[in-house]
């Protein structure tokens, strides 16, 4: 079985190629670069991917998709549904499911629930600690064993210090990234909204930026510490983006990721107390989404994840305080991505790759993806980067409803989604 | 004179023009005099219906809103739920569209929660009225104030009203702020720093709602809104001096340390009230923690107004039932 994806315009920049190129997949893997005017084998069926660009696979770093427990808000299947719709090949599932993935048989588990589902690849992250509850650790080298690419106690994060040096310490041993969702909760506890002018204003109860960059900065000093690997999941603050920045620059071993909803919208969007602008941490205002864009900009942030948290409509028809926080993503991100990003000259196509693919590929360690040099996994993500379109909530393939783009108009798309060789999504 | 609130609900003062307020102010003062009559009852109002759905335990703003719909021959009914809708299993919007579905023409909401009036106004048939969310606003009661302040100081402009307390969780600080700001006064804030977040100073900033056109005069302070460092700052020379109500349940959270440190640093007694103008007036949304934020002889002397603004509350509700339900602003009778 040969598929052709034919005279595309190739971009990886793992491979450092950004050319009109023709992509050969045989039995799953990239076999061979056809350049203009170089004959093309016999018998290959035929993705005519002229006036597209082809990407090695996106892979979100960051994303929930509640199997086991909470399967009403999403399963694996249908959250790998919403993936590939929205161009991505892999996702990473965070630990905070019912039961938590603080084990190898839940990392195995949703494993092979992707498998059964055949659509996206799935990575899943596993707990520091013991139903992520910051008292004992889990144990992170059987989760690896078992298919675990990092380890997280996504929103509920470590709140001890000296916990969070042990994990990094004992996790260094097994080489899996530690990923920290920062939010210093003796700073934000009974918060539903950045705090700000706009809280005040709204009578809701603010969630301070410092309680991100408290936290951030003592996950970069333990980093360096420890000598492990601390990835801050969706920066949304300047003084966290800054903390990285130094870091980076002192030689330390962390990377971040920014989530779309970060870069695309302010703490204005919670006026009308819609419960699809609540999430954590929470839409800050005009000078961090500033210092998100300029670290998109120069290199400081290293990928765009959704951080996709699908929560039933009935949830989230509740009072904005009570409601959980929370939007989903995976749809929304590349079309976010162009409108705000490629579209406006904040970065090139080069740097969306990176960011979207190769990056995510290096951090977590995944072998022959986020490139499509020959021999590479044939993850392919192909994209219209003109092509309009409108989002609706009505439409989504998630379980879920919980976007606050729903209706909004787009430039730029997946139009198809390669999974180990297999279309799995066209537009 | 343009329509009353968009959309009729009252939602805060901060989505009304000057020319709102002005507008429910007068048709409030127009309806006053019904509470003095020996029959209190107009016919404005036969025929509709108006549910108070209280989320959040009241007596004082049911019983007001309560006595307004039936002074104007509405027919009124009470729903209090005890605790959120959470704990029946049933959402919010649910509970909304199943009292819409009884097709009252009014619904009266307080909430502990913030916004809770916005989202039923998104689904909701019948006009929303806010009757407190949170701590976002409490229109009626900035209305009621602005009508005792209207009543003993004639105009609103150009006065100093200092607010004192817990503004950071307080609904009534803030309609008061938007409302005496968009009449020209000048608002001062003051309270323990936990309370009273220095962010507070850009509260305005943003808002462009502010159109002093309308009341016809020039303000030169660009700040209408100002943060002071201590009690004493705010109530110098102030023309209203507000009390808020320490909310003793927010105790446990630990905004300040004793309740006994609070009325001695914080507190209005006739030392600190001697600082504002001699002919200075007192008020208090209520109810009073005597002897915390206000001193009994301040609450109790001839500066104090606060049962003039339960009086108020009335008539404001009044016309606040009656322009939400499609009735006309009424200009003052008496004039």
């Amino acid at each position: 079985m040969k598929l052709l994806i034919a005279n595309g315009h190739l971009i990886d920049p793992a491979a450092q190629e950004n050319t009109g190129m023709s992509v050969l997949v045989e039995d799953g893997k990239v076999t061979a670069w056809i350049r203009p005017g170089e004959s093309v084998p016999e018998g290959c069926e035929v993705f005519d991917a002229s006036g597209l660009l082809v990407a090695p696979g996106f892979i979100d770093m960051h994303v929930h998709l509640r199997e086991p427990g909470q399967e009403h808000k999403e399963t694996i299947a249908s959250g790998c549904a919403a993936a590939v719709a929205g161009g991505w090949t892999s996702v990473c599932p965070m630990p905070n499911t019912n039961p938590v993935n603080d084990n190898a048989a839940i990392t195995r588990y949703m494993i092979e629930q992707a498998e059964r589902a055949g659509l996206a690849s799935v990575f899943p992250i596993g707990a520091i600690t013991k139903s992520s509850d910051g008292s004992e650790l889990a144990e992170m080298g059987e989760m690896k064993a078992a298919g675990a690419v990092a380890v997280s106690d996504d929103g509920r994060p470590v709140p001890n210090a000296g916990m969070m040096r042990r994990a990094m310490q004992y996790a260094r041993d097994f080489d899996l990234p530690v990923i920290d969702h920062c939010e210093d909760k003796s700073l934000s506890s009974g918060g539903v909204m950045h705090e700000g002018k706009i809280s005040l204003l709204l009578g809701l109860k603010g969630m301070p930026a410092l309680a991100e960059d408290i936290d951030a900065i003592r996950d970069i000093i333990l980093a360096k510490d420890t000598g492990a690997h601390i990835h801050i999941a969706h920066v949304s603050t300047k003084g966290a983006v800054e903390a990285v920045r130094r870091a980076k620059n002192e030689g330390i071993n962390v990377t971040c990721e920014v989530a779309p909803h970060h870069f695309t919208l302010t703490d204005k969007a919670v006026e009308g107390y819609d419960t699809n602008t609540k999430m954590a941490p929470p839409l800050r205002s005009d000078e961090h989404l500033e210092a998100v864009i300029e670290g998109l900009k120069d290199g400081t942030i290293d990928a765009i994840a959704t951080d996709h948290a699908p929560h039933h409509a009935d949830e989230k028809a509740l009072e904005y305080d009570r409601a959980p926080f929370g939007i989903t993503g995976l749809e929304t991100a590349i079309g976010l991505a162009f409108n705000e990003l490629v579209h406006k000259g904040i970065i090139g196509l080069v740097r969306l790759v990176e960011l979207c693919s190769a990056n995510p590929a290096r951090i977590f360690k995944l072998a022959g993806r986020g490139t499509l040099a020959p021999g590479s996994v044939a993850d392919v993500t192909i994209i219209d980067p003109d092509l309009k379109w409108i989002y609706r909530n009505s439409e989504s393939r998630s379980k879920s409803r919980n976007s606050p783009y729903d209706g909004w108009e787009f430039a730029g798309a997946a139009v198809a989604t390669i999974v180990g060789g297999r279309i799995v999504y066209r537009r | 004179m343009e329509k009353p609130f968009r959309r009729r609900d009252l939602l805060g003062i901060r989505e009304l023009s000057a020319a709102e307020v002005i507008g429910i102010l007068d048709t409030a003062e127009n309806f006053s005099e019904i509470s003095n009559r020996e029959v209190k009852k107009v016919p404005a109002l036969r025929g509709k219906t108006v549910i108070n759905l209280f989320f959040e335990a009241s007596t004082r703003t049911r019983t007001s809103f309560e006595l307004a719909a039936k002074r104007l021959s509405a027919d009124a009914v009470n729903i209090s739920v005890s605790s959120s809708s959470v704990s029946k299993g049933e959402t919010l919007i649910d509970t909304a569209m199943n009292l819409d579905a009884m097709a009252p023409d009014c619904i009266v909401v307080r909430h502990s929660s913030a916004g809770v009036p916005h989202q039923l106004a998104k689904v909701s048939r019948a006009a929303i009225v806010n009757a407190g969310d949170g701590a976002n606003e409490h229109p009626t009661q900035a209305l009621l104030d602005a009508m005792t302040i209207r009543e003993h100081k004639k105009q609103i402009e150009g006065l100093e009203v200092a607010i004192i307390g817990d503004i950071l969780h307080s609904r009534v600080a803030r309609s008061n702020i938007h409302l005496l700001t968009k009449l020209g006064a000048r608002v001062r804030v003051a309270g323990p720093g936990t309370l009273v977040p220095a962010d507070f100073q850009h509260l305005l900033d943003s808002e462009t709602s502010i159109d002093r056109d309308n009341i016809g005069s020039n303000i030169h302070d660009p700040r209408p809104l100002a943060v002071c460092p201590s009690v004493e700052d705010a109530i110098s020379g102030a023309d209203v001096v507000m009390i808020l109500r320490i909310q003793r349940e927010r105790q446990d959270s630990a905004y300040f340390p004793t309740l006994r440190e609070y009325s001695i640093h914080y507190g209005l007694t006739n030392e600190r009230l001697d600082l504002a103008k001699k002919d200075a007036i007192v008020l208090h949304p209520g109810p009073m923690n005597r002897g915390i934020e206000i001193a009994s002889e301040v609450a109790d002397s001839s500066r104090s107004l606060i049962l003039d603004q339960v009086k108020y509350g009335v008539a404001v509700r009044m016309a606040v039932l009656y322009l939400a339900t499609g009735g006309t602003v009424q200009q003052p009778g008496r004039e």
